[in-house]
């Protein structure tokens, strides 16, 4: 069932964010930490551990994926709600110290990207940006009737 | 009904159904992006990539009509959108993005990601101090919170706070990060190419060195889908990394350098 997906990716979203507060709070910080990447460790877990006793159904994916190809339609919300008007109204020290801290950190991602040697994205990745994208095929594939 | 009671009843129907009304108003917006991205430049830019500038764009306008902070969603009717990009939906879209990530590649990269995640932290702070220098401010607390804004938005005024910088210093070091992750979002697929951002292991130090979940939840959309859940992994480390190291040992070694 369609739901079933969607309460898992809850849960481990729940669960995680949760952790990462508790991980926080022993770090003596005022913030969450890392609790959306426990949360997606969780759920790579969980997707693992039901394909392996055959329980991840269609319906299961479904509710995940569907939420997944809502990314980007969400980020695009997300971009319609910046604070824009600050940053084009900051002023000098704003821009100067974006823009170079910018520049050294896209520098530092072709220096660890060189050194770190090159991977392909496999064919599940492929999918994985399909879903991402919304224009997976199989997403639910209709079952015969 | 003439045309005023035609518009104040679209705009009852729009404030009454925000998250839905943001839905459809989301997705003309992709539908029109995605047209210009097939028209206009013949494929060559990603359709999401448009939509985004064009909701920086729409933000900006939304932020200058109001007078508010948060864009578009200030605008009553279009308050849905600040529900549906908000932090609890993004976040939740973030994690189903996980679902089919190659564990095996994740795993090589984690080392990567750490280095990148310190990096991410250092480098930028280092050039907020020093620009906040360089524009006369000579205080510790003043110059760890312009240099934790250069991390990402929330830690400049979570260090801010911590140490007790003044509201105006807090406001340069949001506004510093706040356009750091709009120059995130529109940069990535400009550079994406030229620092060989085009496969798991790059995106997971790319996530790692931008930090601000939103830049790079923005960039790598707009650059290349499959890449997301790769970067989001480590990006979304790096605020709670930051806010641990902004207060503390950032602050004592700005405040034992400047006296």
């Amino acid at each position: 069932m369609i739901v079933f997906g969607v309460a898992l990716l809850a849960a481990c979203t729940l669960i995680g964010v949760y952790l990462g507060d508790l991980l926080g709070i022993a770090l003596g910080v005022k913030a969450n930490v890392g609790g959306v990447g426990i949360a997606m460790i969780l759920l790579i877990a969980a997707r693992i551990w039901l394909d392996r006793r055959g329980k991840l159904s269609n319906g299961v994916k479904f509710g995940v994926e569907f939420w997944a190809g809502m990314y980007i339609p969400i980020v695009v919300a997300m971009a319609a709600q910046q604070n824009v008007v600050a940053a084009l109204t900051g002023g000098p020290i704003v821009i100067i110290a974006a823009v170079g801290s910018l520049v050294l950190c896209f520098g530092a991602v072709a220096l660890l990207s060189r050194f770190g040697g090159r991977s392909h994205a496999g064919a599940q990745a492929a999918h994985a940006g399909a879903v991402i994208e919304g224009e997976a095929d199989e997403i639910a594939p209709r079952r015969e009737v | 009904m003439n045309s005023i009671g035609i518009w104040h009843g679209i705009e009852h129907v729009f404030i009454e159904q925000s998250l839905v009304a943001a839905f459809a108003v989301v997705g003309g917006l992709i539908l029109v992006s995605n047209y210009a991205a097939k028209r206009l430049t013949n494929g060559r830019v990603h359709g999401s990539a448009i939509a985004i500038v064009l909701g920086l764009v729409l933000a900006y306008f939304g932020g200058l009509y109001t007078g508010g902070k948060k864009g578009v969603a200030d605008i009553p009717a279009l308050a849905g959108i600040g529900l549906m990009g908000g932090a609890m939906l993004r976040d939740f879209a973030i994690v189903a993005t996980a679902f089919e990530v190659d564990v095996i590649e994740a795993r090589r990269a984690g080392l990567l990601g750490v280095l990148a995640l310190a990096l991410g932290t250092i480098l930028p702070f280092i050039v907020g101090t020093l620009t906040a220098v360089a524009f006369g401010y000579h205080d510790a607390v003043s110059i760890t919170t312009i240099g934790a804004g250069a991390i990402t938005y929330i830690v400049g005024p979570v260090t801010g706070a911590a140490i007790g910088a003044d509201s105006t210093v807090m406001a340069l070091s949001i506004a510093t990060g706040v356009t750091k992750a709009v120059m995130v979002m529109v940069g990535t697929p400009l550079v994406a190419k030229l620092i060989g951002l085009d496969n798991p292991r790059s995106a997971m130090a790319y996530g790692g060195l931008m930090g601000t979940v939103s830049g790079v939840a923005g960039g790598l959309a707009a650059t290349d889908p499959k890449l997301v859940p790769y970067g989001a992994l480590t990006a979304t480390f790096h605020t709670g990394i930051g806010c641990l190291v902004g207060p503390s040992i950032f602050f004592l070694t700005v405040r034992a350098l400047v006296g």
